[in-house]
């Protein structure tokens, strides 16, 4: 009996580690989401898709070029956030006076297109970069080496966004605007510079995290799919906009989804995920730091 | 705009009626049904996106009335004419569990649609976890009858599917005329303008708003039901997830979702669209069809918001100088 309870315990304690990991990884998605979100006041559900198209950019640059996948992770990095500045430009840019729902839908369409592009252009089936990273172990524990630098990418990426934010000229900027669009513009900020840039961040941070979901998943053109749900209800969870809110909100969904998944199928952590979003927009509609008003 | 019993829409219906006995190719008579059945699944969603509740999660509601009415068809062996009701009311249920708290505690715009899409994404991974039951991303047939087709609602004849599709596509432009003739419609369009105000004005916004995601729940998991009865194979990705939620958004869009044949012209567009590009490119065609329904999607967003058959009306009502409802 107390060898089941330590066998137990054990795979308990990986979950837990691995729902920290994949944690860190559903914040620095949620990050490029809420920056979009709080600084323009537009959703991207096409934000996945950009991860897509950064996954197949490093794939074709490991893979066919013969980069080293250091050298190729800056170039799609670049690539996605030339990408995101495309997006406003082209898209959200006409749109910025319209209906909110408006945006959202237009978006929407770009997912469409992103997605058929990838089923067009790179065909559907599933492709890796054919790097395995080895696998780490503690004791009995089994930790993914490539998860473990995800985490850490993931997070380091966060902390210079926070740099950036807190201490430039342009990331002061963006921070103001994020505050009062109208001012602003009084102050003698070009809010359109601003939105572009703020748009090329959002997709930097998509690169960035392509580069890192890229070593853990097969690409296919409905990869984002799988990740991309989960990203708004994270940003949801944690209130639009709120960036604290969105790294609490990605943890605990991450944990959710890696104990549920201990228990039963990993699609049954996802339902639980699921249901816990609705139970807590119950509970707090407005995300889950936000106050009672 | 209303549909009124005049006499150009009764001879219309006649001849939708006729039509199958005159011309009988069961290829085209095919693209026919299946135009029918997503023209109401289409109309389904602007009952309620017309009014500016804009829902991402009614893949999930057309799952749960094709799922609901084939399982208990293949479990239990009940007739879909009482697994279909199950199903609404399942579907019904579903509506009113994600959208009172929705309503109640103001969640609107981006958040409604972003939660509905969290809803479309539990009815999909639900789908997919209890594959034991309901043959998870393979999909699942409903099994063929040996009794009764009308019992089992199963029919070999084209004909039958297409009158069938033609009534429940019709039942669906009733139920939106008479909602637009409603006093609802107008309780809907001043929430939608200024939540607030319509409150202040004694309007019941969470009622209101309540009914209308109801309505727009039931026929969509009805459009799912006849869809499955009619294809006899259904899928996560051919019924439900975010895929099938966003293609209805597209469709209804792109047509127009303020007039009652918007989200049927959308349905033609796409459908046929699909179609010719299948038979002009074969295989080769895979994808083309989405990437063509994406750029005009963006298209219509930015410059025709009323859709096409939205655009044509009110241009033709300038023209001929008439007040433009």
């Amino acid at each position: 009996m107390s060898s089941f309870f330590e066998i137990f315990d054990i795979y308990l304690l990986e979950a837990v580690l691995n729902g920290i990991l994949l944690g860190g990884l559903l914040a620095l998605l949620a990050l490029g989401l809420n920056l979009i979100f709080g600084v323009i006041d537009v959703t991207w559900i096409c934000y996945a898709e950009l991860v897509m198209i950064g996954m197949y950019g490093m794939y074709y640059l490991v893979q066919y070029y013969g980069l080293s996948y250091y050298a190729a992770a800056p170039i799609a990095i670049l690539l996605v956030a030339a990408l995101g500045a495309l997006l406003h430009l082209l898209v959200i840019a006409p749109l910025l006076s319209a209906a909110p729902i408006n945006q959202l839908l237009a978006t929407g369409g770009v997912l469409f297109v992103l997605q058929s592009f990838a089923t067009v252009a790179f065909g559907i089936d599933f492709r890796n970069l054919g790097i395995r990273l080895p696998l780490l172990t503690l004791g009995d524990m089994h930790l993914s080496y490539s998860r473990l630098l995800a985490f850490a990418a993931a997070l380091i990426g966060m902390v210079v966004v926070y740099l950036f934010m807190t201490r430039t000229f342009t990331g002061t900027a963006i921070r103001a605007i994020a505050q009062d669009r109208q001012i602003m513009a009084l102050m003698g900020v070009d809010a359109k510079k601003i939105y572009v840039v703020t748009s090329a961040l959002g997709g930097a941070l998509a690169g960035l995290a392509a580069c890192l979901l890229v070593l853990q998943y097969d690409v296919h053109p409905f990869v984002g799919l799988s990740f991309g749900p989960i990203t708004f209800l994270i940003c949801v969870l944690g209130g639009l906009g709120n960036f604290v809110g969105g790294f609490v909100a990605a943890f605990l969904f991450a944990e959710i989804i890696s104990l549920g998944g201990l228990f039963s199928d990993l699609e049954w952590g996802y339902v639980l995920a699921f249901a816990f979003f609705i139970v807590m927009m119950f509970i707090r509609p407005a995300g889950l730091l936000a106050r009672r008003s | 705009m209303t549909l009124r019993p005049t006499s150009l829409n009764l001879i219309a219906g006649l001849v939708l009626i006729a039509l199958p006995f005159v011309y009988r190719d069961p290829y085209h008579l095919h693209i026919l049904i299946l135009i029918l059945i997503w023209s109401f699944a289409y109309t389904s969603w602007a009952v309620m996106g017309r009014f500016g509740l804009v829902s991402l999660g009614h893949g999930g509601f057309m799952g749960v009335g094709a799922y609901v009415t084939v399982l208990l068809w293949n479990h239990f062996g009940l007739s879909p004419w009482l697994g279909i009701p199950i199903a609404l009311a399942c579907a019904g249920l579903l509506a009113l569990v994600v959208a009172y708290p929705c309503f109640r505690f103001r969640i609107t715009g981006h958040y409604f649609a972003l939660v509905t899409l969290a809803l479309s994404g539990i009815v999909l991974q639900v789908i997919t976890a209890t594959r034991n039951h309901t043959g998870g991303s393979l999909g699942i047939t409903p099994e063929r009858t040996k009794g009764s087709h009308i019992w089992a609602l199963q029919f070999d004849d084209k004909i039958v599917w297409y009158l069938i599709a033609l009534g429940v596509w019709a039942g669906g432009l009733l139920i939106w005329s008479w909602i637009d003739r409603s006093m609802g419609r107008y309780a809907m369009e001043a929430i939608s303008e200024d939540e607030d105000a319509a409150a202040a004005a004694g309007v019941n916004v969470t009622a209101q708003k309540l009914r209308i995601t109801v309505i727009s729940a039931l026929m969509t998991a009805m459009a799912g039901a006849i869809y499955a009865q009619y294809q006899m194979f259904i899928s996560p990705d051919t019924v439900s997830g975010i895929g099938i939620s966003l293609q209805m958004v597209f469709a209804a869009v792109v047509g127009g979702i303020y007039v009652a044949l918007g989200p049927t012209v959308g349905a033609i567009i796409t459908i046929l669209l699909a179609e010719v590009l299948r038979i002009g490119f074969g295989t080769k065609a895979v994808g083309w069809d989405n990437l063509v329904y994406g750029v005009l999607l963006v298209v219509f967003i930015i410059f025709l918001p009323k859709g096409i058959l939205g655009s044509l009306l009110s241009s033709i009502s300038t023209r001929s100088k008439r007040q433009n409802g």
